[in-house]
């Protein structure tokens, strides 16, 4: 029933858990889902792999009821079901792990766990959270069933959501990109988790662009590329280039660039830097060190170790409590950036890429078009009362054209574009004032790989003109292969600077999580 | 493969970008709808024939050239306070303080007139009146907009309390300077001298304050398109964490902004008090403030779009009265009229950010799914 070119010999035979069957959802013009048919087995991980835009999303949100499809039919372990809602993929046993976690912060894991759940009588927490222990010890979590959620790390409230699936009785487990926030080593724990699970006799799907992941973790992989199913493969006979050329439909490059720095000079020197938050946490703790032109400063670390705040406070943008950032020109004039507006600061040439969480939270606006958008820096040229929107729509087309930016006009709101593109455009617009200080965080999270390496070209392409590049990054295979230095944040200090190079993901991984003090030896760290 | 479950009855999903012409016809089709389920709603509740009902709607909007600058004046003021609001709510500021700033422009304008009368020369009194009744608006709208860049306050409620002062400070005056003495309102101010009284161009009392909000309209089309000011504040409004990036001020945006707003609504206090009515009394403004709020998210914001939305508003308010003394009906009526056409309008809206999907049709395309597959 299914004309998808496949190596797939069914590792389970049987019923299929969930069949997806002609699977079609349109958003107006745009076809998502392209009839696809997708099927996981009981006791198997399924890795579903795609380009942004690619479709995942939504045929897992079909699968769960969050869209309804146009055509197509899910069966679950063979039987034809109409899933028009959250709920009824529920009872379905279908359980879904969102990137955004869905707990409520003052609550403890077993109060989370039991919110919702709809029982008569007493609520017996005690019982409860025998239970909740039982499932963990069953798969290998390590839990407290009482701890609160605001004292829990990001793995850990990983675990209570996937505690709140399995204690409700989720047979099939969708995971979106479920690794993207946690360490190497909470990622291994969350591997060998999901193989107890699959040992017990689950059915897993995991969405994930981390291709070694994908090797590590799945028995089956299945791509979709522009909407349709175009492969189904057998993890163990296939390998990161098959599977890549699938996704992207033409050959594609896997090594990452690192050309020598040419000439390196500190650009800025950071010197003691302490940030606190607006209630008085210590964001960042005595931090030093320096980036130099010419040269990609990798910086690695939890999230929310106080990346966010080291660019923001180079940028201008957060109030530093103590300590100085130096701005060094190519004359060797030294200019003290705290206490500079961010204006001042970007008209040294220092351009901030920034990437929150929600992309399109700060950097571009939603709602504007590209044009607008690409103003947003430039706007205030000249005199004139009025703006003047020539240049920035020339610039516009620009990034447009050499960027490969796919959008339907650069009059077109950004907010309709997919995450790749709105990326394209920020990074573009960033690019085009010929920064000599480029920051960027999380510059390709969510984005596919083709699109991940065009931006990694774009920071190699500024660095050999002498551009100090500070690239917040999240994937350390990515760090280790990109950048020059690697400076290691952990809860606010600095535990390290390693070398690039040479570095090691362990043991970068071991640093981000606590501090080395001898860490950063081969860079001269000052702590 | 059988098809043993249901589809749901209806699905919801978004539409993609919909062509202005589109959404021109969706709007015709809601009012051509509005009025059919109107005239059902008046002849199953009243007995009357809906075409004599509407006939005499139109008749009452444009019936005599009395009426007809009676129209167009409502509506250049309507439009000048919702001009005033637009940049506001651009900004996502939600100025509920028209009322209060028009009401201040108001009571400036005429106490320039009470106290100024005799000692100006007419020139000189309007114009001091003018700037008067600008600066009392512009610093009724500038307290919120202080607090909010300042301490963040919530701009809905302050500017809504804002109002309040606003015709207290007027009820006071009113006694005060009530003439004659123990009427409790104050008469047509300057009745004989005519001091501050706007000119007459063209033998109508009218003309002048339409040509003037025509001016208005043009200028704050231009100001939010084309201005840094515009982008600036377009920019905050959509995010103020990127504004902030972009080295915007924020808070220097935000009592620009609001200044502005309540300068124009100045001057519509201004227009009020100088060009039509020479009186002040607490009611002066008639709720503008509060109307002008439908009239700018009905043109979502666009001046020339609110042209439209003003029109419609008070075509009905002027329709609606007539058919009420005509037919001696009670007032309410013609309100369940104007609610049932701004419904249909709003609703309209519904429809064009997003499309229904029957039953039927999600089927058919299921079974011809199934059939390629069988």
């Amino acid at each position: 029933m299914t004309d998808v070119p496949s190596k797939h010999a069914g590792p389970v035979g049987g019923t299929p858990a969930v069949q997806m069957c002609g699977i079609t959802k349109r958003f107006g013009s745009l076809v998502a889902n392209d009839s696809v048919d997708l099927e996981v087995y009981k006791g198997e991980v399924l890795a579903l792999l795609g380009e942004n835009g690619s479709g995942k999303t939504t045929l897992m949100d079909a699968l769960c009821g969050l869209y309804f499809p146009d055509a197509g039919q899910i069966l679950i372990d063979g039987k034809p079901v109409t899933i028009t809602s959250p709920k009824d993929a529920f009872d379905y046993g279908i359980g879904m792990i969102h990137q955004h976690f869905k707990l409520v912060d003052v609550f403890t894991m077993v109060e989370n766990v039991v919110l919702g759940l709809d029982q008569p009588g007493k609520l017996d927490l005690k019982a409860a959270a025998d239970k909740i222990t039982q499932i963990a010890d069953t798969y290998g979590f390590d839990v407290d069933p009482y701890q609160k959620v605001y004292d829990m790390s990001v793995s850990q409230k990983q675990t209570a959501e996937i505690l709140k699936l399995l204690y409700r009785g989720a047979d099939i487990l969708i995971l979106d990109e479920p690794t993207a926030v946690l360490t190497p080593q909470e990622a291994d724990k969350l591997f060998a988790v999901l193989r107890n699970m699959r040992d017990d006799g689950k059915a897993i799907i995991i969405i994930t662009h981390k291709l070694r992941e994908v090797l590590d973790i799945s028995d089956r992989v299945a791509i979709l590329r522009k909407g349709r199913h175009v492969a189904d493969l057998v993890t163990k006979q296939t390998n990161e280039q098959e599977m890549t050329d699938l996704m992207v439909g033409h050959k594609v490059h896997l090594n990452i660039d690192r050309p020598l720095p040419v000439d390196p000079k500190p650009r800025i020197e950071v010197h003691g830097l302490t940030v606190k938050s607006a209630d008085g946490l210590t964001k960042l703790d005595d931090v030093s060190f320096a980036a130099k032109s010419g040269e990609v400063l990798g910086i690695a670390g939890i999230s929310g170790s106080g990346q966010k705040e080291l660019l923001e406070a180079i940028a201008g943008l957060q109030p530093v409590a103590s300590g100085s950032i130096t701005y060094i020109g190519d004359d060797g004039k030294r200019e003290e950036l705290v206490g500079k507006s961010p204006r001042d600061i970007a008209s040294l040439g220092v351009a901030l890429s920034f990437v929150p969480e929600d992309r399109l939270g700060m950097g571009l606006v939603a709602n504007m078009d590209i044009t607008d958008n690409m103003m947003l820096r430039s706007y205030r040229v000249g005199s004139s009362p009025f703006a003047d929107r020539k240049p920035p729509r020339q610039l516009a087309e620009k990034v447009v054209e050499e960027l490969d930016v796919q959008t339907s006009g650069i009059s077109d709101p950004v907010r309709r574009m997919s995450g790749g593109n709105v990326q394209k455009v920020l990074v573009g617009r960033e690019i085009s004032s010929s920064p000599t200080v480029l920051l960027t965080a999380y510059a390709v999270r969510g984005l596919d790989i083709n699109t991940s390496y065009t931006i990694y070209d774009l920071i190699n392409e500024q660095k050999k003109r002498g551009v100090a590049v500070v690239y917040v990054g999240e994937d350390l295979d990515v760090l280790i292969a990109l950048a020059d230095r690697i400076l290691v944040l952990c809860d606010g200090k600095v535990s390290g600077i390693v070398d690039g190079r040479t570095a090691d993901k362990n043991k970068v991984g071991m640093m981000m999580t606590e501090l080395h003090e001898e860490g950063g030896a081969n860079d001269g760290a000052e702590h | 493969m059988a098809q043993s479950t249901k589809t749901p009855l209806i699905r919801i999903s978004k539409r993609p970008a919909v062509p202005t012409k589109t959404k021109a016809l969706v709007y015709a089709a809601a009012i051509l709808l509005a009025l059919v389920v109107c005239g059902l709603v008046t002849t199953l509740m009243t007995g009357l024939d809906p075409i004599a009902v509407y006939a005499t709607m139109i008749n009452g909007a444009f019936g005599t050239t009395r009426r007809i600058w009676v129209l167009l004046q409502d509506m250049a003021m309507l439009l000048c306070v919702s001009l005033a609001l637009a940049p506001a709510f651009r900004m996502k500021f939600w100025n509920l303080g028209g009322e209060g700033q028009v009401l201040m422009g108001c009571f400036a304008c005429a106490s320039c007139m009470l106290l100024l009368g005799d000692s100006l020369p007419n020139a000189a009194l309007i114009l001091v009146s003018l700037v008067a009744s600008v600066v009392a608006g512009a610093v009724w709208g500038l307290v919120p907009a202080f607090f909010k860049a300042r301490f963040n306050t919530n701009e809905t409620l302050f500017t809504l309390m804002m109002n309040y002062v606003a015709t207290q400070i007027v009820a006071y005056f009113v006694i005060l300077w009530e003439n004659p003495k123990g009427s409790g309102k104050i008469g047509m101010i300057n009745q004989s001298s005519q001091a501050g009284w706007l000119p007459v161009i063209a033998d109508s009392k009218y003309l002048l304050n339409i040509i003037v909000v025509a001016a208005i309209t043009v200028l704050m089309y231009v100001y939010m398109r084309y201005s840094k000011h515009g982008f600036e504040l377009a920019v905050v409004g959509e995010s103020v964490d990127t504004a902030r990036y972009a080295g915007i001020n924020t808070s220097r945006v935000i009592v620009r902004t609001m200044l502005l707003s309540g300068a124009v609504c100045g001057i519509a206090g201004f227009l009020l008090v100088a060009g039509t009515n020479h009186t002040l009394t607490t009611t002066v403004s008639g709720g503008l403030g509060f109307t002008a709020v439908m009239v700018a998210w009905l043109a979502k914001f666009n001046p020339f779009g609110m042209i439209a939305s003003s029109f419609l508003i008070v075509f009905m308010e002027c329709g609606a009265s007539e058919i009420s003394t005509t037919f001696s009906l009670n007032q309410s009526f013609s309100d369940i009229l104007t609610g049932i056409i701004l419904f249909f309008i709003i609703g309209s809206e519904f429809f064009i950010t997003y499309q229904l999907h029957f039953r039927g049709q999600t089927k058919a395309a299921q079974e011809a799914t199934a059939g390629k597959e069988a």
